[in-house]
C-alpha cells in the first residue's frame, strides 16, 4: 500500500447534550500497516475532531479498556489492524450491550455492581490473621485456576452474550468464570459463599450455553466453559442438599 | 454535572438472523421442538402397535405419506444438528480426570460417538432380530 | 447453606435428555420413521414389537428416555421463547413450557402400559 492510503471509519456520534439519537460521522484515516483501529481512532482525536470521545490506555491488551464493536464484532481496538478490514469502510461503534454514555463510552457500573456479587477474592475460613511467609502452591494447583485468571475486566463476552442483551440481570460471563477462578484456587475455601449467589435463577442458569462468550475473549479465559462447569458443580450440590440429612452436608 | 440521558441501544427481535454462530444457536435450541415431535411420534407408533396388527399395518401406511415423511425429513436434519452440536460442546463443559490427568477433548467427542454406534446397533439389534 | 432449590434438577433433567435425544433418539428414528414405514427393510411382525415394547424393563427405559427427552425440550424451548422472540410473561411461558411435557410424559405412561 502507498503512503497515501486512507480507510474510511464509520462512527456513530452521541452527544446527549444536543443529540436524541446516535449520527453517523465518518473519517479518513491513514491506512498504515502496522496501525490498530485505536490507533485510527487516536489519529481522528488529534488531528481531525478532538470531541470524538472513547476509552484506551495501555493500548497493548492488557488493561480491557478499549473494547469496541468492529464491523459488528466485539474487539479490543487496540489488538485490531486497519489492514485487516482494507479497504474499508469499517464499521466502530460502542460495546454492545450497554448503555451509550456519549460518542463510543459505555455504562459499565452494571458489571462494576455484579463483580463484587462473586466475591472475587481469597476467602479463608480460618482465624489467621497473621501467616509466617506465603500460602504455598504447586504448579498443578496454579494450573487448575490459571486460565481463568487471564480476565482483564474488558466486557467483550458480556457485548457478545444474546442473553446478557435480553436479560440484563444476567450475572454474565466475566463474573462466573472469576468466582470459578477462585474457587478452584487451592488458596479459597468461599465456593459454598459464591454458590449461594451463582445457584440464583439471575446465575448460572441464564446461560443457554450460546458459547459467544469465549469465541471473544481476547485472553482465551473460556468462560463459557466456566459457566457449565458452573452448572454441574451447583447441580452436584443441589442433590446432595436434597438427599443427605442437614448433619452431613 | 447534571445526569445526562444515555441511549440504550434497542435488540431487535431477529438479532439472530445477522450473525451465522447467532444462527446456528438459534436453530440448534429450536430442534428440542423436533425432538419433542420425535417423542409424540413414537408414542403414536407405540399406541398404534398396542391397538392390534390391523393398526400397525395403518399406522406404517400413513407414515408412508410425503408430508409425513417431508417432515420427518426436516425434523431428522434439526435432529442431527442436536447430536452434533451437543457432543461437539461436552468436551468444553465438563473436564474429566482420569488418574490424575485431564482427558482429551477429542477423546470425549470421539467416546461419544462409538456410544451412538453401539447404542444404534443394539437397538437395531433389538428391533429387527 | 444453599437451600433445595428446582431449577438445578430441571437443569439436570435437561441435560440428561440432551444426551438421550443424541445417542438413543436417531436410531429410534430412522427404525421407525423411515427404514420400516418405507420399505427399506423387512418390518418386524407385529408379535415381535409386542414382546419387546412390552417387556417390563423396555417400556421403564422408554418410559425414562421420553420423560427425560420431553423435559430436555421443554426446558430449551422455554429458553428460546425468552431469547428468540423475547417473551415477557415468564412464568406463564415456563408454565405452558413444562406442563406441556408434563402432559406428554403422562400420555407416554398410558401408551407405554396399554402394549
Amino acid at each position: 500500500m502507498s503512503m497515501d492510503d486512507k480507510i474510511r471509519l464509520r462512527v456513530p456520534r452521541y452527544r446527549p447534550e444536543t443529540d436524541s439519537g446516535p449520527v453517523w460521522q465518518e473519517y479518513d484515516v491513514p491506512l498504515r500497516k502496522e496501525w490498530t483501529v485505536l490507533d485510527g481512532l487516536n489519529h481522528v482525536k488529534n488531528e481531525v475532531d478532538t470531541t470524538l470521545s472513547f476509552r484506551w490506555s495501555c493500548r497493548m491488551g492488557i488493561c480491557g479498556s478499549c473494547g469496541m464493536n468492529v464491523n459488528g464484532d466485539a474487539k479490543l481496538t487496540c489488538a485490531t489492524f486497519l489492514s485487516d478490514y482494507a479497504p474499508g469502510p469499517i464499521k466502530i461503534e460502542p460495546l454492545s450491550n450497554f448503555p451509550v454514555i456519549r460518542d463510543l463510552v459505555v455504562d459499565i457500573s452494571d458489571f462494576m455492581e455484579k463483580l463484587p456479587r462473586v466475591k472475587p477474592w481469597i476467602i479463608r475460613d480460618d482465624d489467621v490473621t497473621e501467616i509466617d511467609g506465603e500460602y504455598l502452591q504447586t504448579p498443578e494447583e496454579l494450573d487448575a485456576y490459571k486460565q481463568f485468571s487471564m480476565c482483564i475486566n474488558c466486557m467483550l463476552c458480556y457485548s457478545a452474550c444474546p442473553v446478557y442483551g435480553l436479560d440484563p440481570t444476567f450475572i454474565g460471563p466475566a463474573a462466573i468464570a472469576l468466582a470459578e477462578r477462585y474457587d478452584l484456587d487451592s488458596r479459597d475455601h468461599g465456593a459454598r459463599e459464591r454458590l449461594d449467589v451463582l445457584i440464583e435463577h439471575e446465575g448460572v442458569w441464564g446461560c443457554t450455553f450460546v458459547g459467544e462468550c469465549t469465541k471473544v475473549c481476547p485472553k482465551h479465559v473460556d468462560p463459557a466453559g466456566a459457566i457449565q462447569r458452573y452448572k454441574l458443580k451447583a447441580a452436584q450440590e443441589n442433590v446432595k442438599a436434597l438427599l443427605l440429612p442437614r448433619g452431613l452436608r | 454535572m447534571t445526569t445526562q440521558r444515555q441511549y440504550v441501544r434497542p435488540i431487535s427481535t431477529f438479532w439472530w438472523v445477522h450473525k451465522r454462530s447467532y444462527f446456528i444457536f438459534v436453530m440448534r435450541e429450536l430442534s428440542s421442538f423436533f425432538v419433542a415431535w420425535f417423542v409424540f411420534y413414537l408414542l403414536m407408533f407405540i399406541g398404534a402397535v398396542s391397538r392390534g396388527e390391523a393398526a400397525y399395518q395403518d399406522f406404517l401406511n400413513g407414515a408412508d405419506h410425503p408430508a409425513v415423511v417431508a417432515i420427518n425429513v426436516v425434523a431428522f436434519g434439526f435432529l442431527v444438528l442436536h447430536l452434533v452440536t451437543w457432543f461437539s460442546l461436552t468436551p468444553k463443559a465438563m473436564v474429566i480426570q482420569v488418574g490424575g490427568r485431564r482427558v482429551p477433548g477429542p477423546a470425549i467427542l470421539a467416546s461419544q460417538y462409538v456410544g451412538l454406534v453401539v447404542v444404534s446397533a443394539f437397538v437395531y439389534w433389538l428391533v429387527t432380530r | 447453606m444453599t437451600r433445595p432449590r428446582i431449577e438445578p434438577l430441571v437443569w439436570l433433567t435437561f441435560s440428561g435428555g440432551g444426551v438421550i435425544a443424541a445417542v438413543f433418539l436417531p436410531i429410534l428414528v430412522v427404525l421407525f420413521a423411515f427404514a420400516i414405514p418405507l420399505g427399506w427393510i423387512d418390518p418386524p411382525t407385529h408379535e415381535h414389537l409386542v414382546s419387546v415394547i412390552g417387556n417390563p424393563l423396555t417400556q421403564l427405559a422408554l418410559f425414562g428416555m421420553f420423560a427425560m427427552m420431553l423435559v430436555h425440550a421443554a426446558h430449551r424451548f422455554r429458553y428460546t421463547l425468552y431469547d428468540g422472540l423475547q417473551i415477557k410473561e415468564k412464568a406463564l411461558t415456563a408454565a405452558v413450557c413444562y406442563g406441556s411435557a408434563a402432559v406428554g410424559i403422562f400420555v407416554a405412561l398410558r401408551v407405554l402400559l396399554s402394549v
